[in-house]
């Protein structure tokens, strides 16, 4: 059998753009949250490493990377320990069929939105890991509330995804890329509402405001975290600003005709469509409340998921009709 | 061509690199000087209170337990959503008796409060 060394160099630097891309892309992403929060708050934010502040998190990166690493005493050290990897590890497989361009893709696996639907989701164990290692109170309420809030956002964000693959007929990210060309998803009154069914459980999903309850600083200090420093706490920061970046470029895929756009290069186009549902979803943040844990269960079970049954339900009607 | 799951085993290891990378090179440079009270799990500043690992409401239970359902019900509507526009009115009429098996799974458990949260 000839060995394919070629695909394997490929796919290797593949690899290495993904990697620096991650780091790259959640260094900024955690600075440009605090430029966009002290902007809605009239603050300044950070401003004194570098222009604008631009290399805080670099310095912060060295900060945690000195950081002494303190084991909770009582934790159950090797689950505590593993914890981070589950967080960190879907977040960078997720990107495996990520569609930067029409050539710009790792590998445009069959299954696609599947798979990164699965994949993001296993990261609810690394979750639930970091709550019960960690013998703490407060981590062990934070991860609980996580678990159930992530499994339960689950069914209406698959959900509205199904719109989508009913649309598209196909379930591979360049498949769905490609049925956009005569014209973006969400230009579909049906398809509008999946996707703020999409939106709203994603933004579940990430845990962020208004649905942060598991990381609720002021009553559970930081949630299935607070016993983690360092490098592990870092872990966790950068699989949950990638995870952001996955969702906000998913729906950027599903339903605003992902790398599709003139002039521009594609993959131009596509971090333009996934840096901009990035900063709506931070503008959310900083100006909605933190809704309570019985208003976010009963709204996922009772609004959200009969709602997105029903439109599944409409949309196959229309497209049985009509083809 | 590559098999497939190449590129997922690949990435997967990737992952295991970058996480462990960053542990191993914090390992070497960080400071060690753990001391008992340092390493007291944190509760805002007072003396622990008893095991963490408490009792939990059953609600979390039940909640899991419906997820299962509706999750395994989505992978089975998924390939069928792919090719119902082929099969015609035959495959939608099944799905949406199907789905209301389900609804009506979710409306026995909304209402025997399943759904609530006290």
């Amino acid at each position: 059998m000839n060995f394919p060394v070629q695909e394997l160099l490929k796919l290797a630097a593949k690899g290495g753009f993904v990697l620096g891309f991650v780091a790259v892309s959640a260094m900024f992403l955690i600075w440009l949250e605090r430029k966009v929060s002290a902007w809605i708050q009239n603050r300044k934010g950070p401003m004194m490493t570098g222009p604008q502040g631009a290399f805080q998190s670099v310095a912060d990166t060295v900060k945690l990377l000195l950081k002494e690493n303190i084991v909770p005493s009582g934790a159950d050290f090797f689950i505590w320990w593993l914890a981070p990897f589950f967080v960190a590890i879907p977040a960078v497989m997720a990107f495996v069929c990520m569609p930067f361009g029409p050539h710009h893709i790792v590998y445009d696996l069959n299954v696609g939105i599947l798979y990164i639907c699965s994949i993001t989701s296993v990261s609810v164990l690394g979750i639930f890991m970091a709550g019960w290692g960690s013998n703490n109170k407060y981590s062990l309420l934070g991860g609980m509330r996580s678990a159930a809030q992530i499994i339960s956002y689950e069914v209406p964000l698959l959900l509205s995804v199904l719109v989508v693959v009913m649309e598209a007929g196909t379930v591979s990210m360049q498949g769905i890329v490609h049925a956009q060309e005569p014209g973006w998803f969400i230009l579909k009154p049906n398809v509008m509402v999946a996707f703020l069914i999409y939106l709203i459980s994603a933004t579940a999903e990430v845990n962020r405001v208004p649905f942060d309850i598991p990381e609720a600083e002021s009553e559970l200090v930081a949630g299935y975290h607070t016993e983690y420093s360092g490098m592990k706490f870092a872990m966790f920061f950068v699989a949950e600003y990638t995870n952001f970046f996955i969702i906000s470029a998913t729906t950027a895929t599903l339903f605003f005709g992902g790398w599709l756009g003139p002039w521009a290069p594609s993959p131009v186009w596509f971090l333009l469509k996934a840096y901009g549902i990035v900063f709506f979803l931070m503008w959310v943040r900083w100006t909605l409340p933190r809704l309570r844990m019985d208003q976010m269960m009963t709204f996922a079970w009772k609004v959200l998921t009969p709602l997105a049954l029903v439109n599944v339900l409409v949309t196959g009607w229309f497209l049985v009709r009509k083809g | 061509m590559l098999p497939d799951y190449i590129h997922i085993t690949f990435f997967w290891l990737l992952g295991v690199i970058f996480v462990g990378a960053a542990f191993a090179v914090s390992w070497f440079i960080r400071p060690k000087a753990p001391s008992a009270v340092k390493c007291a799990p944190y509760e805002c500043g007072e003396i622990v209170q008893g095991d963490s690992r408490v009792q939990f409401n059953i609600r979390f239970y039940l909640f899991a337990l419906i997820f299962v359902i509706f999750d395994v019900e989505i992978l089975f509507t998924i390939p069928w959503a792919v090719d119902f526009q082929q099969m015609g009115m035959t495959a939608y009429l099944e799905m949406v008796v199907f789905m209301l098996i389900l609804a009506v799974g979710l409306a026995y458990a909304w209402k025997k409060g399943a759904l609530e949260w006290q």
